[in-house]
């Protein structure tokens, strides 16, 4: 008998069919991965299953008898547990009271923080229960999330994209975790687009593309090109890295320090690192270690420095702000692409003027066609899918806006561009586009700082391998010498002993 | 069971549809109200409604009255747009009365007659003047020691209120007034020139309608009013765009004020033509409704600036017509502002049926 079955699930959203004629059976104590790219149904699938959305067609079996779950409180009611991957948490409250709220109501808090304690323990997911949910880190936040699922005792636990934001070593950790919960019987849906992991993980794998059933395989025994192809319909071209000289350095940050604005932030501490030209450095690290910090001082959204801290091309530019260092050629990319990449209720067209100000006319007048004229060049130049210049930010898919907020700063032919989680939560199409074009600006001699909590990306783009921790800068190595192990002890903020000696 | 439904994407038809709906609402509550009190739902409607566009006479009354709440909410949507929360228009507006009202009085009073070309503007330069300085005040407040907005500006309400007491009933009081707590009469050259003969419609209506216009050409054809309203959109982009939050609140705070200002100008050098303590009977909190009401638009503003004004004026009608309680004005607007709020969730929102509730297993 199935734990859960779905029998020809359909569901139509006015612009697109989100799901068609999806079959999926997990089986108890099974970790099924259901894997797609970005907007291949996904999403609304496990929403279906979570109560969140209704399927339009379809039959819904739980433990072999049919069920219409009509909310998520339905759907714990049953035992199904989720994980999303925006996490729904209140800042302002601590863990233990997050997770109080999502109860019944029948535990005390004092008993929903010793239960938090016990569950943490049980499954080695390290959480204090006490710490307001604003203080804690990404990667911490997950594990919140994951406790709040498991303390209802779900027979059925879905993770949407769980890895994004964490290190190699929680991920192994994480799936220790998992095994362990499926070994009880737990049965797992694991919502993922990374291969490997998949791979390394699951049972049983069920392929989406365009809301439909591509394939329905033993993911141990396929290979990642053959996964790529069920979800992709064809294979990403590889990327091709020139080995070039690099030129003189352009962005060079020597002895930055800054107090933490935020309570919860992170102090940096004595920061040193050079970009040449015509160079991509990676900079790795587990969320909240002080990437944010770096960011913000970097493009110039934290001002604090000391104006020699921060060098481009040699000129002190630690305590100028945003708009003067894209003038002298440094852009910057943030993390976070809806509400601060672009603003969601404007178009595109008004979006491109949060840096790219040549539209703007004598007197501080638009020239209206020449702003709409670029958004348009970018859309065609970054394959961007959008209705037009007019369409709001807030209607792309988000790897589409990234295509567009990144292209917006490769389009101004910057000399020194700063980039923030390139590709996160960006289907793999558009990945390797983003890449592919990082790269091609890496050729064409812009020096390339990115930060990313994807391992994978960074040794697949950068020249020279850098990792932040705990408001450090660890020593620079080359990306050809490093090591996921040796980067990955490093993001523990562990290399001021010999490395060797920490394995 | 009916459920709220997120729309994939905003309702453009719901958008344009919601302040019709809402003003059919708020008719048919005026109906049911008028009804419980013993009044003949239908008369009261068109008392309310009909009656203040029935003449020449009454429209230009109707479009006097808006002129104040037009000008004042265009500046007020600059604000709103920017996620700058002044309430305080009420007394900015006072402290424009104040202003031009203080220099046409010093003009009258010394005897200065100027030409018309060069009085007037001083007169509403000067309430320009006296509005952007209690804007100015809630915005070093806020900028300084970081003071909220909404709380320092309202309260400014009470103080500028206050100052024009003191004034009138002290110094500005007129001496041939027998003691009645008000200023003299302004000269006759320091009148707005009327728009329609034997009426009170001054030019300052024109005035407000190229206001309109030019707030429209501010915010979305400059790079200064993009720049306020993507700080009030997503404060976050604004900072990695590097546009200042600071200049955002200062420059919208003083237009804002500034146009309260000359609302209060045109008020004591059109109709009033002279400084008493009744200058304003809420038309800088109106304004915040025909803001909200003209959807942060100018062009939506003009069209609820009149709107709200017929509903002043039918309220005042139907008071002495019809013998309903003064307060039948108020409970209009408020209802016609909630009702409005009301409507717009579904402007992102859908109603569904949902049938069983779908009992889990």
């Amino acid at each position: 008998m199935y734990r859960l079955e779905l029998i020809g699930i359909g569901k139509q959203y006015p612009a697109v069919k989100a799901n068609d004629g999806v079959h999926l059976r997990v089986r108890p104590g099974e970790i099924h991965a259901v894997l797609g790219e970005n907007g291949a149904g996904k999403s609304t699938l496990m929403k279906i299953i979570y109560g969140a959305v209704r399927p339009d067609e379809g039959e819904i079996r739980w433990n072999g008898r049919p069920v219409r779950i009509a909310s998520p409180a339905a759907a714990r009611r049953l035992g199904i547990g989720m994980v999303y991957q925006h996490f729904s948490l209140f800042d302002t409250l601590s863990a233990a009271e997050n997770v109080w709220l999502g109860l019944d109501g029948s535990l005390a808090l004092d008993a929903v923080t010793q239960r938090i304690r016990d569950v943490a323990h049980t499954y080695g997911l390290d959480v204090d229960p006490l710490r307001p949910v604003h203080s804690l880190s990404v990667g911490e936040r997950q594990r919140v999330e994951i406790v709040r699922a498991l303390l209802t005792d779900p027979q059925l636990l879905i993770l949407d994209e769980p890895t994004s934001v964490l290190t190699p070593q929680a991920v192994d950790k994480l799936f220790v975790t998992l095994r362990r919960l499926a070994d009880q019987g737990t049965s797992i849906l694991y919502i993922s687009h990374k291969l490997d992991e998949i791979r390394a993980l699951c049972h049983h794998c069920t392929v989406l593309r365009g809301g439909k059933v591509t394939g329905e395989v033993d993911p141990t025994r396929e290979s990642n090109a053959s996964l790529s192809r069920m979800m992709i319909g064809t294979e990403p071209p590889a990327l091709q890295r020139r080995a070039q000289e690099a030129g003189p350095v352009v962005l060079a940050v020597d002895g930055l320090n800054l107090a933490r604005q935020d309570p919860f932030g992170v102090d940096l501490h004595d920061i040193r690192l050079e970009v040449r030209a015509g160079e991509i450095l990676g900079v790795a690290g587990v969320s909240g270690n002080g990437q944010q910090e770096l960011l913000a001082a970097l493009s110039g959204e934290d001002r604090r420095a000391s104006p020699a801290a921060i060098r481009l091309s040699g000129r002190p530019i630690g305590d100028r702000a945003p708009r003067l260092r894209r003038r002298l050629g440094l852009h910057s990319v943030p993390e976070e692409r809806l509400g601060r990449g672009a603003v969601p209720t404007m178009s595109l067209a008004q979006n491109t003027l949060l840096t790219r100000t040549e539209s703007v006319g004598r007197g501080g007048w638009l020239r209206v066609a020449s702003v709409r004229a670029l958004a348009r060049r970018l859309i065609e130049r970054f394959q961007v899918k959008a209705a037009g210049p007019d369409a709001a930010a807030a209607s792309l898919s988000g790897g589409n806006l990234q295509k567009f907020i990144v292209g917006r700063a490769i389009d101004a032919k910057p000399a020194c561009l700063v980039v923030a989680q390139p590709t996160w939560g960006v289907d793999v199409g558009a990945a390797a586009l983003i890449r592919g074009e990082l790269l091609a600006l890496r050729d064409a001699g812009c020096a390339i700082l990115v930060v990313s909590e994807e391992l994978d990306e960074l040794f697949e783009i950068s020249d020279r391998l850098v990792v932040v921790a705990r408001g450090r800068l660890s020593p620079t190595v080359p990306a050809a010498e490093a090591t996921v192990e040796r980067i990955g002890s490093w993001m523990s903020g562990l290399w001021s002993t010999p490395a060797g000696a920490e394995a | 069971m009916l459920m709220l439904e997120p729309r994939p994407a905003p309702s453009r038809v719901m958008t344009l549809a919601s302040p019709l709906i809402a003003l059919l609402l708020t008719a048919l509550v005026a109906a049911l109200l008028l009804a419980a009190l013993g009044k003949d739902p239908l008369e009261g409607l068109r008392v309310i409604f009909a009656e203040p566009l029935s003449n020449r006479r009454q429209v230009s009354e109707v479009l006097l009255k808006a002129t104040p709440l037009i000008v004042i909410a265009l500046g007020l949507a600059v604000c709103y747009r920017a996620n700058v929360w002044n309430i305080g228009a009420e007394g900015q507006f006072l402290l424009g009365c104040v202003g031009g009202g203080g220099v046409a009085l010093w003009l009258t009073t010394q005897g200065i007659v100027l030409p018309k070309v060069l009085g007037l503007p001083l007169v509403l330069a000067a309430g320009m003047l006296g509005g952007m300085l209690w804007a100015g005040a809630v915005a070093l407040l806020r900028d300084r020691y970081n003071a909220n907005e909404i709380l320092v500006s309202l309260m400014l309400v009470y103080v500028a209120q206050q100052s024009v007491n003191a004034l009138v009933f002290g110094p500005w009081k007129d001496p041939q007034g027998f003691n009645m707590p008000q200023s003299a009469m302004f000269h006759a050259s320091l009148h707005l020139p009327p728009l329609l003969e034997r009426t009170r419609l001054h030019v300052g209506f024109v005035a407000a309608l190229v206001l309109a216009a030019a707030v429209a050409l501010f915010l979305f054809r400059s790079f200064r009013g993009f720049q306020l309203q993507v700080g009030g959109l997503a404060p976050a982009a604004a900072r990695y765009a590097g546009f200042s939050s600071r200049s955002a609140l200062w420059t919208s705070l003083l237009l804002s004020g500034a146009l309260a200002g000359l609302a209060g100008a045109m008020e004591v050098a059109g109709p009033i033509r002279q400084v008493t303590p009744y200058l304003s009977t809420g038309l800088g909190f109106t304004a915040i409704i025909v803001c909200f009401v003209g959807r942060l638009h100018p062009l939506g503003i003009v069209v609820a600036g009149v709107l709200l004004s017929l509903m002043l004026i039918g309220g005042e009608l139907a008071q002495s017509r019809l013998g309903l309680p003064n307060a039948m004005a108020s409970v209009l607007q408020g209802l016609l502002l909630l009702i409005l709020l009301a409507c717009d969730t579904f402007i992102d929102q859908r109603l569904r049926w949902r049938r069983a509730t779908g009992r889990a297993a």
